[in-house]
């Protein structure tokens, strides 16, 4: 894949990942100056590089799930449920590396568990990880005992949510690095393709040998790895697990990355790209409104308006109406094999 | 569920068999247990009604309401001396309360307070919180003195009682010294989490932190978080930046021994002790309580020996 294909079929995301950095610009002055502090990188650019990290992370396990029509709800849970379970084995004595390891292995049984229920039992996704969504909380709650279970003396763990390395803070080299082998993983492989097929249409693709069931227990498995790692940094940032709140509303905001980013939510084509850049928006976005300094009752309000803006902007109808020239004939075809699967 | 419901019926038939040795039997209706501040409020409550010689009786409502009217029918059948609530919610206590008037057992509230006639029930415990906003502000007016002094504050979640309340008593306390002044005000939604990433941004927008001279947090755990960004920031918390907050939960003690907080205004997990005395004037003297008793809002500095007030906060289950 080009880059210049990239940049093209991401054009939307692009321009309003700019106008919203330029945005924030106005609004702080000081928006992109970036200095060495502490022997790292500081600034605002830094913070949404380093505040975004948890969605962008759920954002990637999450494309590959929207792209097999399917969807995770549970990520958000997963995370406080991971969290909880690093704090445990960090402050039962547990090295980093088997704190890690524990962590990683519950997130991926997690998704493995969704996987089950949808690819196994052909259960609706939204419903099948509706089930964790709502259970994961209670169950973060039973292993940290209902209270915020800190860890200040382990910096082993703290590092790998406020640590740094060359400079970056780490939750930005590790989502840049899972960005990365994700990237290599689908598009470097037939698989990509194998899971927009499952999306356009399961059955079809189920006759034609692809193994179905595997790749979707696959992808709720990396969406729940991907949970784990977010939950992960999300209690090493503040040195404990908050299992009421860690993750709390965050697969809202995974899908919405998604979204903006250009994958539909019928399944099919999708990009990890532009989960990214999606997920980037809405951090600036984020960021920005925080800035501003506006009295707090209008954060979501304006989040919603601007995030209406962008959807109106991508939308179908307007992207054919602004190029005409440049409709997205792949889109539109995706879309009319994907009633025809619906109608079937 | 049915089970655990079972045992529960079980531990209450063999504590009635028991109950005969104890002065005072009560029933307590407890919500449940979604916060730390909460278990700490039940295990309080136990250990002064064991402290007292007091039978109690505990219900867990696990946050609804119709466990909650549930656990008073049963302890009116029980015949309790008198029952405590703490109501998850605010409407729908009436017909309950009567049937509890009617048996002529005395309820107290806990916590909170119900939309009801007064007269049914005894009496309410409950903190001010626009009172706990007004002692935080009244350290930070004693110690700056006349300096100026730009404040940032984190709110609690937007709209919530405890938020609006506290940023109030805050504000009326500083509203008379000029050189006090709040420059930015954000929600952080009493979280940690949200706590950081605020005052991030409050650093970064006032200059790297260097016009902020005192954050005010609408409870300790987003203070704690925002301690942590400050500290980043290659700032010192607590000397930098004056660090106040509301609820004295003890992580905000280790802040304390560190030197990274200043002060912090209890919300007092002991809603019981109070609730037991007024009762036991009632029972013994006849005497009518006030409608509403009002809890210390103690202020805690680091001068409080904190270690000692974390080990014993520690043991309470926050």
């Amino acid at each position: 894949m080009a880059v210049p294909t990239i940049v093209r079929e991401r054009t939307p995301q692009l321009i309003v990942l700019v106008v919203i950095l330029a945005l924030n610009a106005i609004i702080s002055p000081g928006f992109f100056s970036i200095e060495i502090q502490n022997d790292r990188l500081y600034g605002s650019l830094i913070d949404v590089l380093n505040r975004g990290a948890p969605v962008t992370l759920l954002a990637i396990g999450m494309t590959l799930v929207i792209a097999t029509k399917g969807i995770d709800l549970s990520v958000g849970a997963v995370m406080a449920i991971v969290g909880a379970v690093a704090a445990s084995l960090i402050t039962s004595g547990y090295s980093l590396p088997a704190t890690l390891a524990g962590s990683l292995f519950v997130g991926l049984a997690c998704g493995l568990w969704n996987g089950a229920l949808v690819a196994l039992l052909d259960i609706q996704p939204i419903i099948a990880t509706l089930i964790l969504m709502v259970a994961g909380r209670g169950i973060a709650q039973l292993i940290t005992e209902g209270v915020i279970l800190t860890f200040n003396d382990k910096p082993e763990l703290i590092f790998v949510g406020s640590g740094s390395f060359l400079s970056l803070p780490m939750p930005v080299i590790i989502w840049v690095v899972v960005a990365i082998l994700a990237i290599l993983v689908v598009r470097r492989s037939a698989l990509g393709l194998l899971i927009e097929a499952i999306g356009v249409n399961r059955r079809a693709s189920t006759l034609s040998g692809v193994n179905s069931r595997v790749i979707l227990l696959a992808v709720y498995a990396v969406s729940g790895l991907c949970a784990a790692v977010a939950g992960v940094i999300a209690a090493a940032d503040i040195k404990g697990a908050d299992a009421n709140n860690a993750g709390l509303w965050l697969e809202m905001d995974a899908i919405l990355a998604v979204v903006i980013g250009g994958t539909s939510l019928l399944g099919g084509r999708f990009s990890l790209v532009g989960s990214l850049m999606g997920a980037m928006i809405i951090q600036s976005l984020n960021t920005g409104i925080l800035l501003a300094g506006f009295p707090p009752e209008f954060n979501l309000i304006i989040k919603a308006v601007i995030i209406l803006i962008i959807l109106i902007v991508q939308s179908p109808a307007s992207q054919a109406a602004m190029a005409g020239f440049r409709t997205n004939r792949h889109t539109v075809a995706v879309k009319t094999e994907n009633r025809e699967h619906a109608a079937r | 569920m049915r089970t655990l419901n079972l045992l529960a019926a079980t531990a209450f038939a063999t504590a009635l068999s028991i109950s005969s040795a104890f002065a005072l039997t009560v029933g307590f209706s407890q919500i449940g247990s979604e916060s730390g501040w909460r278990a700490a409020e039940t295990s309080v409550t136990k250990l002064e009604a064991q402290k007292r010689g007091i039978d109690l009786k505990f219900a867990d409502a696990q946050q609804k309401q119709e466990n909650q009217i549930k656990a008073v029918r049963s302890f009116i059948a029980q015949g309790v001396d008198a029952i405590f609530i703490a109501p998850v919610v605010a409407t729908g206590w009436d017909a309950v309360l009567k049937e509890a008037k009617e048996a002529k057992i005395p309820v107290i509230l806990l916590d909170r307070t119900i939309d009801a006639p007064k007269d049914l029930y005894l009496t309410a415990v409950t903190s001010d919180t626009v009172y706990e906003g007004k002692v935080a502000g009244e350290w930070l007016v004693k110690n700056v003195g006349d300096k100026p002094c730009n404040i940032v504050e984190l709110q609690g979640t937007t709209g919530s009682s405890p938020a609006i309340n506290r940023k109030k008593g805050f504000d009326d306390a500083i509203a008379s010294h000029a050189n006090l002044k709040i420059i930015r005000s954000q929600t952080g939604d009493f979280t940690r989490t949200k706590g950081k990433e605020v005052m991030e941004s409050f650093i970064k927008a006032e200059g790297g932190g260097k016009n902020i001279c005192a954050l005010y947090a609408h409870n300790d755990d987003m203070a704690v978080g925002a301690i942590q960004a400050i500290k980043e920031a290659g700032l010192k918390p607590g000397k930098d930046i004056l660090v106040v907050s509301v609820d004295a939960v003890p992580d905000i003690f280790q802040a304390f021994i560190a030197g990274e907080a200043n002060a912090t205004v209890e919300l007092t997990p002991n809603m019981a002790g109070p609730a037991f005395d007024a009762l036991d004037a009632y029972l013994k003297d006849k005497k009518e309580p006030a409608k509403w008793i009002q809890t210390e809002s103690k202020l805690y500095t680091p001068a409080d020996d904190p270690q000692k007030v974390y080990d014993e906060k520690k043991g309470l289950g926050y």
